[in-house]
């Protein structure tokens, strides 16, 4: 009997690696960006060509980069959490119409609501690979200094907001 | 009739040879550039392919962005630290050798040894048993039933 307690020991260490990586989502790539500043930027504005939004325009506000388009579908589902977010007040969003006809991003924003202060339009998404993208809908929380403290891959929800967003927010606004 | 006409679609048919998709620069050396480093580089979109093999739009685009940095005159380095910058080490599509990765890399040839150790020691304790001889009565029974019964003398 005893001789089978170093394999049996060897395989439950086995289990709890298979537990451990059967957790982990390789969809949620950690951005490199975390930390470092954010990467600079001019892009038109998607509702107004004649002006232009940069990063450096937002320093000394803490600020939400949403990364979005019209085809995205993932995007209409945490539409309505941005919406509410937008109302609150809280934190200004500005917003990356990524890969997008300009008129489709338009008529989604009159369609569903626009919770952007401003959008930019990234026809070709070179900003969005400079940033690091490579699925729609992408949140960066951005500090005061232009400095990227978080990514968030994927539609926002209320939990991810309330959880870790908003405090992250409130505790970079506050220094 | 019916006979002419599906002979002439099927010459029809067979006249559309499918050639070789013309490469997006008319430089074949630049293509050959992109193709390597697009061939180490993962889609993230489709993360078991390259994007050399990925048809996800990142991954067009990202060749694009490859073709165009090879024009600028980047090292095929320096291309590689550019997606890596922006993506992390998992664009990478073979894992890089750090410490981190370090268990990745040798922890199969470890197990390996491991197991080559533990069949090693398990054959030298087994040679270490006697071997005992048979008493008569269980060598008469085992002769007996080898010649299932039978009585062969």
């Amino acid at each position: 009997m005893r001789r089978f307690i170093l394999p049996l020991g060897i395989f439950f260490v086995l289990i709890g690696f298979l537990a451990a990586g059967l957790k982990l989502n390789p969809r949620e790539v950690p951005s490199p960006f975390i930390g470092k500043p954010a990467p600079a930027f001019n892009l038109v504005q998607l509702h107004d060509e004649g002006k232009t939004i940069a990063p450096e325009h937002l320093k000394g506000q803490v600020w939400l980069l949403n990364v979005w388009a019209s085809w995205c579908v993932s995007c209409r589902q945490e539409h309505p959490v941005l919406i509410d977010l937008s109302r609150r007040g809280i934190v200004p969003i500005i917003g990356l119409d990524y890969k997008d006809e300009r008129e489709a991003g338009i008529s989604w924003l009159l369609q569903h609501g626009n919770p952007y202060s401003i959008s930019a339009y990234d026809r070709d998404g070179r900003v969005g690979i400079d940033y690091g993208v490579y699925g729609v809908p992408e949140t960066f929380v951005i500090d005061k200094k232009g400095v990227i403290r978080m990514k968030h891959t994927g539609p926002l929800t209320p939990e991810s907001l309330d959880n870790k967003i908003i405090p992250l927010v409130k505790e970079l606004q506050g220094a | 009739m019916r006979k002419l006409i599906s002979l002439l679609l099927m010459a029809a048919a067979f006249s559309v040879a499918a050639g070789e998709a013309p490469s997006a620069s008319a430089d074949p050396a630049l293509e050959a550039r992109v193709q390597a480093i697009s061939e180490e580089l993962r889609c993230l979109v489709c993360q078991n392919q390259t994007i050399a093999d990925s048809h996800a739009e990142l991954a067009i685009d990202l060749k694009n962005q490859v073709r165009e940095m090879l024009k600028k005159g980047m090292s095929n380095k320096q291309v590689v630290s550019f997606m890596v910058e922006r993506y992390g080490d998992f664009v990478l599509y073979r894992p890089p050798v750090k410490n981190t990765t370090w268990l990745l890399w040798f922890g199969p040839f470890l197990l390996f040894a491991a197991g080559l150790g533990v069949l090693y020691f398990k054959l030298r304790r087994r040679g270490d048993r006697k071997i005992q001889a048979l008493s008569a009565e269980d060598h008469a029974a085992a002769v007996k039933l080898l010649n299932d019964g039978k009585d062969l003398s």
